[in-house]
């Protein structure tokens, strides 16, 4: 059991430390081949044109959290549809009732929210 | 094959990182980050006895199952706490949170 | 033959988990903080492989290291001026002599403890299985959990609301 599931698992493995190795050669080699001169000229964030106003550091407006509240909570709606979605014919008529409850109280959230302008995009 | 007791000794270290991390830390969202470490450790745990110690039920993954969801809830409201506070006080340092004490 | 390569995985996951969480646990900055945090759940959701607990592996790839993380980046964008000044309280010492008592109870415990017959070969996960006992046996909980959700989102949408 445990040794089927290895086998399973092997090319995750390789496939992981495939790209390890890919990355940090790729990274290695850009080290070892690319000349280095700092100059002033460089360093700066447009090399013609105008000098830049303010922080590099754009701010996000607080309302964006809420589609990210939003995207978890169906996350895990859909976490837990999965296995009621592979019992649903063996459990019968009932399941269906109890997903739909499920969804019922998670779509008051959303009516909610819509209600109150959160998925307006402005 | 792996003895239950590694898992266990895993979930302590987790947790005890935990428990360091809400401890000592000043800014909300490291904190949160440090309880997130805590229920990974509780997660651990609970699927290390499922599958080992009953492996005829599902009740330790079914638990996991659970903790993962209101871990879900509880970070997001907890952040949602944590900004409130940044745009109340422009600072998310729990410290500097003091009108509540004498 | 494969017990060699069980137990060099399970060593390996162990040391990006741990190795993840004590970054977490000590690095200041926050952006540094959060990636430690989902190299942890990777190695998490790695050790519930080895566990032969593969839903659950799934379900923590999807929800910790997919959302919840980007719930922490966003919150991290949101609260600029929190990277500064986020040094450790003055209680950190007390805070790692309890931490130090508690991992050492803890192992204790573990290594004391006779937890009797352990059977892994005979254990199959199945998502078939763990959807039947959620909508039979764990029923309530399953409903309450959308309760929770929902007054989690009530809640999230009450709490970041303009004004």
């Amino acid at each position: 059991m445990v040794a089927e599931l290895f086998q399973q698992y092997v090319g995750v493995v390789v496939a992981t430390v495939a790209g390890f190795v890919l990355v940090g050669a790729a990274l290695f080699a850009n080290r070892l081949l690319a000349p280095r001169q700092a100059t002033r000229a460089k360093g700066l964030t447009y090399e013609c044109g105008m000098l830049p106003i303010g922080r590099g550091r754009l701010q996000i407006h607080f309302r964006y959290y809420l589609f990210a509240i939003l995207f978890l909570v169906f996350d895990i709606e859909a976490v837990f549809l999965f296995p009621w979605a592979l019992s649903f014919l063996d459990v019968g008529a009932m399941a269906f009732y109890e997903m739909l409850l499920f969804i019922i109280a998670l779509g008051f959230g959303l009516y909610y929210a819509w209600r109150k302008g959160v998925l307006q995009w402005r | 094959m792996i003895p239950v007791q590694h898992f266990l000794l895993l979930g302590a270290l987790l947790f005890s990182l935990g428990v360091y991390g809400v401890l000592s830390r000043r800014n909300a969202v490291l904190i949160i980050l440090s309880v997130e470490l805590m229920l990974q450790a509780v997660n651990i745990n609970l699927v290390a006895f499922a599958v080992y110690l009953a492996p005829d039920e599902f009740v330790g993954l079914i638990f996991a199952l659970f903790v993962i969801a209101v871990a879900a809830a509880e970070v997001g409201l907890a952040l949602a706490i944590a900004l409130r506070l940044f745009r109340n006080r422009t600072t998310a340092n729990v410290d500097e949170v003091d009108s509540l004490r004498w | 033959m494969t017990g060699v390569g069980e137990v060099a995985a399970f060593w390996i996951l162990a040391t990006i988990t741990v190795g993840s969480a004590v970054v977490v646990a000590l690095v200041r900055d926050l952006v540094r903080a959060v990636v430690a945090l989902v190299g942890s759940f990777l190695g998490v959701a790695g050790l519930f492989i080895l566990l032969s607990a593969e839903f659950l592996a799934v379900v923590q790839v999807l929800i910790y290291a997919g959302a919840i993380s980007i719930l922490m980046v966003f919150a991290i964008a949101l609260t600029p001026r929190s990277a500064r000044d986020n040094a450790e309280t003055a209680m950190r010492w007390l805070a790692l002599a309890l931490a130090l008592a508690m991992v050492g109870l803890l192992i204790a415990v573990a290594t004391v403890t006779e937890w009797g017959p352990q059977a892994k070969e005979g254990f199959q996960e199945t998502a078939s299985a763990i959807g039947e006992a959620l909508l039979n046996r764990y029923v309530l909980p399953f409903e309450v959990a959308s309760v929770l959700l929902l007054a989690a989102m009530l809640g999230a949408v009450v709490m970041v609301r303009e004004d």
